[in-house]
Parts: C-alpha cells; sequence; structure tokens
C-alpha cells in the first residue's frame, strides 16, 4: 500500500484550500456529532440523577399479594375476585439477598430500607411523610444522599432523624430541634434532627424522614424486616436488563428505575431517538461533502490518473488511491473533531446553569465515544469514497491523457 | 537479428464498433520494433498515429489481428496483465511532459520504482539521481514541475520513462511542443540512451528534420503503413 498512500497523501497535498475546507467541514460536522453525543449522555446521566432524586437503579421489593378466585364444585371459578390490600411486609430472607448481591456483576452497592408512611409532627403541625429506615454507609452508597446534607450530618443514632430543607421550614424546625414521628401501628416517640438534605426538588424534600433501620423496623412494625432491598447499578441504562435478570433468580418482585419512571424515561428516548436521527444527517452530510470533494479531485485529477495508469498503476490501486483519501479525510476530521467535540463540551458544561445555579451537567471524558467516533468517521470517508474511486478507477487511460 | 519487442500482425482498430457511425482507423498494420532501435513514426494528422501509439502502448485493444509483446500474445490479455506488462516493458513520453505536479523531479522519476516495490528506496533515489542528471538536471532534482521550463520537464519525462530500465520507449511527438533548440536537446538525449543503454525508441513526430535523424522511420497514412525503411544517409 506504500504507492496507495503516498499518492493519495501528495493528492490531498497538492488539493490545498480544498483539501483543508473538506478537513474543515468533516471536523466541524463530527465536532457536533461527538459534542450531542457526549452532552446528551452526560446531560441524562444528571438529569437521571437529578429527577430520580434518591431513587435506586433497581429496587427489590416483597411479591405483590394477589387474591385467588375460588372455584365452585364443577372447578368453574367465581366470577368477582377482589384485589387484595397490599399490606406492609418485609421482603422474605433480605439478609441472605443482601449477601448474594453483594458484589454481584453489574451491581454497585445494596442497601436495606424499611419504609412506610408516617406523620411527622411538631406542636400542632402533622405532616405525612415517608419514614424511612436505612444503614446510612450502605444506603449512600446507593443513593450518595450524604452529597445532599445541607445542614448537620448523616449520623442516626436511636433517636435521630434526617428530613429535607422544605419539611424542617413547614414544620419551623432546625438542627437539634425534636420532633413526633408516629405511624399507623406505633404512637411514636420524639426524635431529634440531627441532618437537614436538600434533593433538589421540593416535592422530595418533604416526602421522607430518615431514621435508623431499627427504629424505622420498630415503627413500622416489621420487626427484623425491610420493606425493600435498593441496588445501586454500575451501567444506569443497563437497569432494565439487570433488573430482568434478577427478576428471574429471585422471588420478589424486582423494578428498574426505568420501569418506576415510564415517563422519564419515554421523554429520554424521545430525545435519544431524535439525536440520533439529527447525527445521522450531520454522518450523511459529511459523508456527501467528502464524496463530492473526491469526486471534483477525481475530474481535477483526470490527467495524472491517466498517466499513473499508462505507467503501469492498476486499475485497483488508483481505486485505493482514492479510498485512502477518503478514509484519511473522515480519520483526520474525527480526530479533530472529537478534540473540538470534546472542548465544546467542556465549554458548555460550565455554561449551562440549573435554576439552582449548579452546572446542568458533568463534561466526562469518554475515551470509547473517541474510539468510536474515529473508527465510524473513518469508515464513513472510506464508504463515501468508494463512488468517486470507481469512477477514477474506471477511467481510460488513452482518454485521461488527452484530456 | 535482435528478437522483436513488439510484433504486430494484421492489427485493424475500429472505433464505435458494431454501430451504425463505426469508423476503422488502423487496418492491417504489419509492424514489429526490435531491441536497441531508433524509429519514429510519422504521417499526416489523422492518420492514426496516435491510436497506433496507444495500441503498442496496451492503452486500447484492437479490434482485430495479433500482438506478440517480447514474444507472448497481448492483445487478448485483460487489463491487470497489460499494466504489468507497461509497467515492466514500455516507457511513455508524452507530449506535454505529464509529469505529477504533486511530485518533484526526482520524485517523478522515482515513481515507477515506486509503483513496483511500494515505497521509495535508496537505490531508487540513486538511480533517478543519475538520470536526472545524465539528462543535465542533477541540480533540479527536488524542482516541482512547474518550476521548470517545458524542456526541462521533458527531459525529467525522459528520465521517468527511463527509470525501470524498459526495453522500448514509446514517445508521442516528445518535441512538440519545444523550441527547435531545446527540441534538439531532448532529441540527442534520447538517442544517447538509446546508444548508451540500448533501449529502443519509437517515437511519434510530425517534424521531418528530426524523422530524418532516425535509424527507422514508418510512414502512415489514412490507416495504413505507406513506408518503413532505414534512414537513407
Amino acid at each position: 500500500m506504500g504507492f496507495e498512500w503516498i499518492v493519495a497523501l501528495r493528492f490531498l497535498r497538492e488539493g490545498g484550500l480544498q483539501t483543508l475546507l473538506i478537513i474543515a467541514g468533516t471536523t466541524a460536522g463530527i465536532s457536533v456529532i461527538v459534542f450531542i453525543s457526549g452532552f446528551l449522555g452526560d446531560l441524562q446521566r444528571d438529569l437521571i440523577s437529578r429527577t430520580l432524586g434518591v431513587q435506586p437503579g433497581i429496587i427489590v421489593r416483597p411479591a405483590e399479594e394477589i387474591a385467588r378466585p375460588l372455584r365452585n364444585e364443577g372447578g368453574r371459578a367465581l366470577e368477582q375476585v377482589q384485589a387484595r390490600a397490599q399490606r406492609l411486609r418485609s421482603v422474605d430472607q433480605w439478609q441472605a439477598l443482601q449477601a448474594e448481591l453483594d458484589g454481584a456483576k453489574g451491581i454497585r452497592a445494596v442497601s436495606p430500607v424499611a419504609a412506610g408512611p408516617g406523620l411527622i409532627t411538631r406542636g400542632d403541625v402533622n405532616k405525612s411523610i415517608t419514614l424511612t429506615g436505612i444503614i446510612p454507609e450502605r444506603y449512600v452508597a446507593v443513593t450518595r444522599l450524604n452529597e445532599k446534607i445541607v445542614a448537620g450530618e448523616l449520623r442516626l443514632n436511636p433517636g435521630d432523624v434526617v428530613i429535607g430543607t422544605d419539611l424542617a421550614k413547614d414544620l419551623g424546625v432546625t438542627l437539634g430541634d425534636k420532633v413526633r414521628l408516629s405511624t399507623p401501628t406505633s404512637p411514636g416517640d420524639a426524635y431529634q434532627v440531627r441532618g437537614i438534605y436538600d434533593l433538589g426538588q421540593r416535592n422530595l424534600n418533604r416526602a421522607y424522614a430518615y431514621v435508623a433501620l431499627p427504629t424505622a423496623q420498630a415503627l413500622l412494625n416489621l420487626p427484623g424486616g425491610v420493606s425493600s432491598v435498593e441496588l445501586a447499578v454500575e451501567d444506569l441504562f443497563g437497569a432494565e436488563q439487570l433488573a430482568a435478570m434478577l427478576q428471574a433468580r429471585v422471588p420478589h418482585e424486582v423494578e428498574s428505575w426505568m420501569k418506576a419512571n415510564s415517563q422519564l424515561r419515554t421523554a429520554l428516548n424521545n430525545q435519544t431517538v431524535m439525536t440520533l436521527m439529527v447525527r445521522f444527517f450531520l454522518a450523511l452530510v459529511v459523508a456527501i461533502g467528502v464524496a463530492s470533494v473526491l469526486i471534483v479531485s477525481v475530474v481535477q485529477k483526470t490527467k495524472e490518473i491517466g498517466i499513473l495508469r499508462a505507467m503501469g498503476a492498476s486499475r485497483g490501486r488508483i481505486l485505493r488511491v482514492f479510498l485512502l483519501q477518503g478514509a484519511w479525510i473522515g480519520a483526520s476530521g474525527a480526530v479533530l473533531g472529537s478534540a473540538c467535540g470534546y472542548l465544546l463540551t467542556l465549554v458548555m458544561g460550565n455554561v449551562l446553569r440549573a435554576d439552582d445555579g449548579t452546572p446542568l451537567f458533568t463534561a466526562q471524558f469518554n475515551p470509547s465515544l473517541y474510539l468510536y467516533t474515529v473508527i465510524g468517521a473513518t469508515v464513513l470517508g472510506l464508504v463515501a469514497a468508494v463512488m468517486p474511486a470507481r469512477r477514477a478507477a474506471r477511467l481510460d487511460p488513452a482518454q485521461a491523457i488527452r484530456v | 537479428m535482435s528478437p522483436a519487442i513488439i510484433d504486430l500482425r494484421d492489427i485493424r482498430k475500429t472505433y464505435n464498433e458494431g454501430t451504425p457511425v463505426a469508423v476503422e482507423v488502423l487496418h492491417g498494420i504489419d509492424i514489429a520494433v526490435r531491441a536497441g532501435e531508433f524509429a519514429c513514426l510519422i504521417g499526416p494528422s489523422g492518420s492514426g498515429k496516435s491510436t497506433l501509439l496507444n495500441l503498442i502502448g496496451l492503452l486500447e485493444w484492437p479490434s482485430g489481428g495479433s500482438y506478440r509483446l517480447k514474444g507472448r500474445p497481448i492483445e487478448q490479455a485483460d487489463d491487470d496483465e497489460r499494466t504489468r506488462a507497461r509497467l515492466e516493458t514500455l516507457g511513455f513520453v508524452f507530449q506535454f511532459h505529464h509529469l505529477l505536479p504533486a511530485f518533484s523531479a526526482l520524485e517523478n522519476v522515482m515513481i515507477p520504482g515506486l509503483m513496483r516495490n511500494g515505497a521509495f528506496t535508496p537505490e531508487q533515489r540513486r538511480n533517478a539521481t543519475e538520470l536526472l542528471a545524465a539528462v543535465g538536471l542533477g541540480d533540479a532534482l527536488h524542482k516541482r514541475p512547474t518550476e521548470l521550463s517545458g524542456g526541462m520537464q521533458q527531459r525529467v519525462a525522459i528520465a521517468r520513462a527511463l527509470a525501470l530500465a524498459p526495453d522500448l520507449v514509446l514517445a508521442d511527438e516528445p518535441t512538440g511542443n519545444l523550441d527547435t533548440h531545446t527540441a534538439d536537446d531532448v532529441f540527442e538525449l534520447m538517442r544517447r540512451f538509446n546508444a548508451t543503454k540500448n533501449t529502443a525508441f519509437l517515437i511519434v513526430t510530425h517534424d521531418p528534420r528530426l524523422a530524418a535523424r532516425c535509424d527507422r522511420v514508418i510512414e502512415l497514412r489514412d490507416g495504413t503503413i505507406v513506408g518503413d525503411a532505414p534512414r537513407q544517409s
């Protein structure tokens, strides 16, 4: 391929401004593709993180209790079956499940949770909450609640509670104040506000009151039990498949964040499809640009192609000279475009802000994205060059020299 | 007598074959060129000189007849075989120099070697440098074709045609675009290589002055050879 490479690169160099312009065009197109891909991934990850708040990637709950229809003597089912009320129950054998899931493939962290309805009271103000009993060190590994603490700390001794900023405001409490926690099954007791969190959403900041797991078990009448086992997953977007695999192995209900937030998933899917279309059409424009420039180049270099053919260059060699030009334009545009795209992601990551003033997304360096971009763009350039290359290879040398 | 490099028998060429506008431009050409010959092909415009040169140079296919290149039938060979034969056996010099503008004079002369070996080798570089020195361009090795005069470009083209020591150089009006003095220089150069390297030359020319200095003059008229004789001293 020495001959082909040398001639291809010389032809491109000889192209001068024409070559620079097509590489610039390819770079621009690919930098937008890289930017959209990186930006979308980072944005979706951050959006999910913000929207889900303290929701885990996967949640394992006791399977729903189902009322089975009675059958009469003839074996016929009774026509009307009343759906059974779902009482708060513990995940059966949750300690064994936790031990099995700890360190399992694709699972980053496991946290048992005892959660149920409760009431938080201060003076004559009552607010309904989800009373959530956790083991802090396990829970933060799943939800990173510790990063959301804005006052106090996430330390849950018996008698401690951590609540959200809005709930604290509604109750008029601050760190060290006492509140009463009660549930339908327990008159409850007084607890001291040990920490205050801010999940960035008002309804979430009013929803949860965190206590130590044994406290919640006592208040919710779940002695030694947990209402769910929450899992953090390695691949957020692979949670659905992992949940399905897990569902096949355990006799519990396994739900991914995607299933629990189907509207969010639909929105994200639509966003992905739209950006996929944008990326596809950008790639198409790049390919058409490369093909156009190479077709012009074939016309401009008709005489040179004729000379090379007359001197002993085969059709195959001429074909490869132009294919390599396409591949080189694609590869160099991809390298430059990846760099520009990453820079653009960094800049936009600093410019775009959420309502609370924090960056809307955090730009991440994704080597596989750039590797796939370079490979993809090289193949794209190669494919775009097929038509011009075939045209060049088909030139009749005798006619080409006469041009 | 040395063996024939090219041996054409009853060669015919028809354009637009099989159509109502078919026209036969070469009518049964018999021609052979042997090693070390210095022949020219003359004839008026439209007599079929360039077509015959293209056929000999394997750039076009004959419509009929037989063509042996170094004893091997080549008239039915496929494109790859003909391309290989061009690289190994023939050298070309065109009227308008036809150097590759993206390459220096030295690289232009090294291109046939690049085609054969897939890389620029030190040996090719040495050979090309010697050839360019032999054509008087030892100090213009790294100049681009656009930086050279017409005569200099034609010298580079001759050096390039000789780079792989071909058996036969086909030159189509190599001096047609040059002034008389430069044309004489270029012609003498070809004569010198013919004498020193025993390379055969077949030169198409309109210039009777130059034709008179060739060893053999082949005259073509209306697609037929009407004269083929050694130069009369």
